[in-house]
């Protein structure tokens, strides 16, 4: 059954095909966030990556600039249907942090200062599709959109790239983080519009 | 933060995957129920609605004559209500669903809803601690939800500090004065950034931490906060609540921006 809506007609409509259904075109870059923006100071500030095993990888904020580093142009998706088009960002991307670490884990759960916490596949973290990005349009990142560093995992919704980023676990187990366990789609794939469980 | 919350409603209690929550039909019923100069309060009749949290949102789908669909998520602004549910809608410049939504829908006109979505930002009537409410703008709306939640089931003391640009701004004005002198247990203040009404003894201005502490609560009371409006007020209140000693797990934020959908 269609339903239609008397007097609406709409904006322009998309044609780029740039835009994931259901979502809208924004210029502003809007800040959703579940509580007080955490400030973390850059001596204290590390990036843990936890195995399986238990095993711990650190980096200081020094040894993260000290690695290569990236500018990636991406599209951002937010749940709350805004998009963001040819963002410009800058950071180091999960294949140099994780590559020399041993790991069967199929899942990560990424966490955040401040308790913020988010999962995906190991694999959506690897190929080139995610980074700890430090930089945004050429600036260091605002402490509301998460100084000093955030996850970038563009290709899934922007509450998969999480703000004031800390260190991720690996899993073999999946294990829901703070939206997930809250009615959002366990992966939040723009393109197949997973905003909430059982899309 | 540490999440103790779960979410209730239907889609997420065990129905992984099969369908996300359907999209229903809804339309506006009895009139925009209150206005002022840059919001309107619309009541749907939504069949089958499934009940939902004070503080939860709805997505609200409009769909034109080609089929081109637009939807926005708006803060539920009443508790559950049988098949009732109230929104508030801010006009914002060029707003492609609020435009519609404030001024064009009428009783009887079809849309789409789809919810209740959000399950952090929430207050339930079984939460008997003491609750600071702090809004800026319409970011009074899910509040309002909370305090109307309220009314005659929980004796949790609420305070609300309400920052609003002139008097003519205030959203459910006449209520949340009645409710102040009614609702045993809640305090209302309103602060103004632009224009005071007379006999009002605070100057006009932002919100600091002497109106917090004027008219929150001490830290030591442990109060769960909800903050929510704009993105800089929302920044500046959760900031000064952070300062004068609030647990930062303790306050819940939510935020619009100043051109949000």
């Amino acid at each position: 059954m269609n339903i239609f809506t008397r007097g609406f007609r709409g904006r322009k409509r998309d044609s780029s095909g740039q835009l994931p259904p259901g979502q809208y075109l924004t210029d502003d870059f809007p800040v959703l966030s579940a509580g007080p923006t955490p400030r973390i100071s850059l001596d204290a500030w590390e990036f843990t990556v936890t195995t399986e095993q238990g095993e711990s990888h650190r980096w200081s904020w020094a040894e993260l600039m000290a690695l290569p580093a990236e500018s990636v142009t991406v599209d951002v998706h937010c749940v709350t249907r805004w998009s963001k088009l040819d963002t410009v960002w800058r950071g180091v991307s999960l294949d140099t942090l994780l590559t020399d670490i041993e790991t069967e884990a199929d899942f990560a759960l990424v966490h955040s200062y401040g308790g913020y916490s988010t999962n995906l596949p190991l694999e959506d973290l690897l190929g080139g599709k995610a980074w700890v990005a430090y930089e945004y349009e050429g600036e260091e990142l605002a402490p509301e959109h998460g100084a000093p560093a955030r996850l970038l995992v563009p290709h899934l919704y922007f509450w998969k790239s999480a703000k004031w980023v800390r260190g991720i676990d690996l899993m073999v187990q999946d294990s829901p983080g703070f939206w997930e366990q809250l009615g959002y789609h366990d992966y939040g794939d723009p393109w197949r519009e997973q905003r909430y469980q059982g899309d | 933060m540490d999440t103790t919350t779960t979410a209730t409603h239907g889609a997420s209690s065990g129905t992984r995957g099969t369908k996300g929550p359907p999209f229903l039909a809804a339309s506006p019923s009895g009139g925009a129920a209150a206005r002022t100069a840059s919001a309107s309060t619309l009541v749907l009749e939504v069949i089958g609605w499934p009940g939902h949290l004070a503080g939860q949102h709805v997505d609200v789908r409009l769909t034109a004559p080609d089929g081109y669909q637009a939807a926005r998520s708006y803060s539920l602004a009443a508790p559950t209500d049988g098949d009732r549910i109230e929104i508030t809608v801010q006009r914002v410049p060029d707003g492609e669903v609020s435009s519609y939504l404030a001024d064009e829908a009428r009783d009887g006109d079809v849309v789409e809803v789809r919810g209740p979505v959000g399950g952090w930002f929430v207050w339930k009537p079984e939460d008997s601690g003491p609750v600071l409410l702090v809004a800026g703008g319409s970011g009074v709306v899910p509040l309002m939800a909370m305090i109307r939640s309220r009314d005659g089931v929980s004796p949790a003391p609420f305070r609300l500090i309400y920052s609003v640009r002139t008097p003519q701004d205030r959203i459910y004005d006449h209520e949340l004065r009645r409710r102040a002198t009614q609702d045993g247990g809640l305090e209302v203040a309103f602060l103004y950034t632009r224009t005071v009404p007379d006999g009002e003894t605070r100057s006009v201005g932002r919100i600091t931490a002497e109106d917090l502490i004027a008219y929150g609560w001490p830290a030591d009371v442990k109060p769960t906060c909800y903050v929510c409006g704009p993105t800089a007020f929302v920044e500046t209140v959760s900031d000064l609540l952070v300062g004068l000693g609030h647990d930062p797990a303790m306050i819940k934020t939510e935020r619009f921006g100043p051109s949000g959908p």
